[in-house]
């Protein structure tokens, strides 16, 4: 449904565009009808601006991207709104996605200032209230309040509810869930699996949270500095991490059911300046001074069905992965 | 739950109302403009007449005493705040309309119109008024309250345009803007109906420092001698005051209710400032 | 000798509509060498908590309890007389510690100056200096450094050492890690606990969201609910036997690695926190607990399950255990 091709994007900065910022550096992927695909990364690792990129907030400096087939960048006037109908965005800050001096439920009416001129508001009433409902929000509760009287789980749900008043077929959440309280972020999270299962929507999750991702999403991509490390199916890519960072990621991550390995993280002064090579490179425990490593850039390759990887040395990752996805408080995975 | 929440808009009333530099900067201000109005119709005397014995002080007959020419301080100084009210607004506001035009269309647009604007901003922002001023002044013969205002107005922007720049970046960050976009609204749009209304609390705010700033520079104008050739403004009251030996000669009545009248007018305007931002701005708020 | 105790301390914060009444009867106390997580959601009142016991300042407003360090009262409701206890005996690691340095100094004057505070300088700590450097694997070219030249996690190891230089008795980390990356986060929680190993601190509380990080760091557990506390015990025994209604309901509502919604959809606790404006009588979770009786109308006791020092705040425990 939406495919990247080739995507990069590169900032210029300095007063007169000397230096330059790869934000994003050729990055493929593809995510299916119906799909979820968490985008997993850290800060500075573009995840950000893929997002922004494909609900054309951003342009590309390199690349294409394709909703059901057709480049985006060539859209203009109506046929832009007509994907806007079909591909939403929900972000980060439930606060900032409001203006504050308007009330909350302003969203709507712009909807229905752009896309519904001309429909009957009885009619659209009743669609506002059937959406509130799906996403689990009490009409009386959140209509008619300003953003400051509601909560940011109201919020988040409430722009979900924006999205779906469109029909869309893709949605882009970004980092949706960060802001949100531990009781909450659970039902906003079923709440999109929801949807993908009942109304086949194709979600772009996001995230810098592992379990978040493994919890909702049929496909990971771990992305690293603006290029993919690793992607695939997300059992596989949990269960048995063939690239270095994704290890060091799922190692990292503070768990209910085992304590942290002892192994030491090595923290660098600072990253490292761009090589030629893996973007990796200066962080690795696995490069040990590789020549491979330092200079050439890995390409993703397909290591086994659904399960890709972009490292030289990824064969001598031992079978025995310690940071790799454990058995959970009596849950049992095959 | 016994307490409703309250609306938004009356509790924008509320703060501002209880915000005593609120009412104080305003109230004083009220107070002069009246002042303006009806002064004049309080006197029977003509600015420019010459009514009484000259250098005389304070008195029933003359309530803020007389010039060195025997005319009416009182009548003098009630028909020199309207001119000076006229250049604060008059100057202040475009000074204000400039000053946002440019800012704004910097920080929207961003990129090599916000470098260009910038320069030329700065650039402005260091010629020496004086000089320009005194060149001016050599090409204009007659000098009137109209292009004195034009002239500050085209020369306190800069500041202004810095200010409401920097508003406009932080403004077009916020993902509520983002969110505009993928609404399907147009730029122009989204500027008019989202950054806008957000911003006209702080515009009206560096209008009134615009206001308060064209007063004064008015003033010092006026009294270097740079001001209008014709007509009577405090400054200029001042001026023909100090020119003529007010000081040594202890004419205190002459001098100081305009100075007075300048600086109270000046500084309510700023104390209304701070107070409207503590009004805006919630987290400046005392309890 | 606990290092720290506290004993029903309330403080309200005041506002336009009244008080909000965020952190209301606190009783605990710390032992040496103890770490001790604060967790529960936005609201409830653990921020207030950490920041009070240093600096107490408007809209907070001390309505009353005692809090003792060492055995000594702690004036938390004086700010004056708490500069004399501020970074030397109790310290603070502010969330969003990368902001809180000053942009336009060098680290070496940030240093400097926070220590001339205290009468002392900065040539006499190097040596100390030097080692916690060494500790949190910052070089010292660092201290020559702008903050802007740092990433944010070396900001707040920079932040780390700062606050913990003069070896405070109790120190106070409010959400340190959740603005980081995974991977410093790991490393920088591992290096508060050093830091208690090392004796640089004798008690540590960590203030977070994340109980799953609690569980990686810390001895014990308080949990709290909307200004009041819920259930204490040591960290084991609050995973694995999580007593309190709410902390059961948190607990099985964390996404694991290992949990997919596919095979258990897992449940959020619906509803939310009650405004704590006017918050209602008896115990606060009432509304949103499966297992409410009507005993519950009425506020339950904070109480002392066994010899442990396991506590629970709830009826129904207390009921099984009479």
């Amino acid at each position: 449904m939406i495919e990247l091709e080739h995507v990069t994007k590169i900032y210029r900065l300095g007063t007169f565009g000397q230096r330059a910022l790869r934000a994003v550096d050729d990055v493929s992927f593809r995510v299916a009808q119906g799909r979820v695909v968490s985008l997993i990364g850290e800060s500075g690792s573009g995840k950000t601006t893929i997002g922004k990129m494909i609900l054309r907030l951003i342009p590309l400096t390199t690349g294409r991207i394709l909703f059901e087939g057709n480049d985006i960048s060539a859209l203009s006037g109506r046929a832009l709104k007509g994907y806007y109908c079909k591909v939403q965005g929900v972000f980060q800050d439930p606060f900032s996605s409001y203006n504050p001096i308007f009330k909350a439920d302003r969203i709507f009416r712009i909807l229905k200032t752009e896309f519904f001129p001309t429909i009957a508001p009885q009619q659209w009433d009743e669609r506002i209230r059937e959406v509130l409902s799906t996403v689990g929000l009490v009409p009386e509760e959140v209509l008619g309040k300003y953003p400051h009287q509601l909560s940011g789980g109201q919020l988040q749900r409430f722009l979900i509810a924006r999205a779906l008043l469109l029909d869309i077929q893709f949605l882009v959440a970004d980092e949706i869930i960060s802001m949100l309280d531990a009781s909450t972020r659970i039902d906003v999270l079923n709440l999109l699996a929801e949807l993908r299962n009942n109304r086949g929507l194709s979600i772009l999750f996001i995230t810098h949270d592992l379990s978040l991702a493994h919890y909702l999403s049929d496909e990971a991509i771990i992305l690293y500095r603006g290029s993919i490390m690793e992607s695939g199916d997300i059992e596989k890519v949990f269960q048995r991490p063939l690239h270095p960072y994704t290890q060091i990621l799922l190692s990292s991550v503070p768990r209910l059911d085992q304590k942290w390995e002892e192994t030491e993280i090595r923290l660098k002064v600072q990253e490292g300046k761009r090589t030629a090579g893996c973007p990796y490179y200066d962080r690795c425990y696995l490069a040990e001074k590789s020549k491979t490593c330092a200079a050439l850039k890995p390409q993703l390759v397909e290591a086994e069905v659904q399960h890709f990887v972009a490292c030289h040395r990824f064969r001598e990752i031992p079978k025995e992965v310690k940071h790799a996805a454990g058995q959970t408080r009596g849950t049992s995975l095959t | 739950m016994k307490k409703k929440p309250r609306k938004v808009k009356h509790e924008f009333l509320y703060f501002a109302w209880r915000n005593w530099k609120l009412r104080l900067g305003l109230l004083v201000v009220f107070f002069f403009v009246l002042l303006a109005i009806v002064g004049p119709h309080l006197t029977p005397y003509e600015p420019w007449a010459y009514v009484g014995p000259s250098a005389r002080p304070p008195c029933k007959e003359f309530w803020f005493g007389t010039t060195m020419f025997g005319q009416d301080v009182f009548t003098q100084f009630v028909h020199g705040l309207y001119p000076v009210f006229l250049v604060g607004v008059l100057g202040g506001g475009l000074a204000t309309v400039i000053g946002t035009l440019i800012g704004f269309t910097a920080g929207y647009r961003g990129g090599w119109v916000d470098e260009i604007l910038n320069t030329f901003t700065n650039v402005v922002l260091v010629i020496p008024t004086l000089a320009l001023l005194l060149v001016l002044a050599a090409y204009l013969g007659v000098r009137s309250f109209f292009i004195q205002a034009v002239f500050i107005g085209c020369t306190a922007w800069p500041w202004t345009a810095r200010a409401v720049r920097a508003q406009t970046l932080s403004l077009k960050a916020r993902e509520f803007v983002d969110l505009a976009k993928i609404s399907g609204m147009r730029p122009a749009k989204i500027v008019l109906t989202e950054i806008v209304p957000n911003m006209l609390s702080y515009l009206v705010m560096v209008f009134i420092l615009q206001f308060g700033g064209a007063i004064l520079n008015a003033a010092t104008l006026d009294f270097i001698g740079l001001g209008p050739t014709r007509g009577i403004s405090l400054g200029l009251m001042m001026q023909i005051a100090l020119l003529w030996g007010a000081l040594p000669l202890g004419m205190w009545w002459w001098f100081v209710p305009p100075g007075l009248a300048i600086a109270l007018l000046v500084g309510a305007l700023y104390i209304t400032n701070v107070g409207l931002d503590e009004v805006f701005n919630p987290k400046l708020r005392e309890m | 000798m606990n290092i720290l105790e506290v004993r029903d301390l309330r403080v309200y914060y005041q506002t336009i509509k009244g008080e909000v009444k965020a952190l209301d009867g606190a009783t605990f106390s710390m032992a040496e060498g103890e770490i001790m997580g604060l967790a529960g959601e936005s609201g409830c009142g653990k921020s207030t908590l950490g920041r009070s016991l240093i600096l107490l300042k408007p809209p907070m407003k001390y309505v009353g309890g005692e809090v003792f360090l060492e055995g000594k009262p702690l004036p938390i409701w004086d700010r004056e007389k708490m500069n004399a206890f501020r970074f030397a005996k109790v310290s603070l690691i502010p969330q969003y510690a990368m902001n809180a340095l000053n942009p336009t100094k060098k680290i070496k004057r940030i240093f400097a100056d926070i220590l001339a505070s205290r009468g002392m300088k900065l040539r006499q700590v190097l040596p100390a200096l030097n080692r916690r450097f060494e500790l949190v694997e910052l070089p010292l070219e660092v201290l020559k450094m702008y903050p802007i030249e740092l990433s944010g996690g070396m900001k707040q190891r920079v932040v780390m050492v700062l606050s913990t230089l003069l070896n405070p008795s109790l120190l106070i980390a409010d959400e340190v890690t959740s603005a980081l990356d995974v991977s410093t986060q790991k490393a920088v929680a591992k290096m508060l606990v050093e830091f208690r190993d090392q004796r640089f601190v004798k008690a540590l509380i960590v203030i977070t969201h994340d109980i799953s990080l609690l569980y990686q760091i810390a001895d014990t557990i308080l949990v709290m609910y909307a200004g009041k506390f819920a259930e204490k015990g040591s960290t084991e025994e609050i995973i694995s036997d999580p007593k309190h209604p709410y902390t059961r309901l948190l607990i099985s509502s964390l996404p694991e690695i290992g949990v997919r919604y596919m095979e258990t959809k897992l449940r959020g606790i619906p509803g939310h926190p009650p405004s704590l404006l006017e918050p209602p009588g008896g115990c606060r979770f009432r509304e949103r607990c499966p297992e409410a009786l009507e005993k519950c109308g009425e506020e339950p006791p904070f109480i002392t399950l066994d010899s442990t020092g396991r506590q629970v705040a709830c009826w129904r425990i207390a009921g099984n255990h009479d």
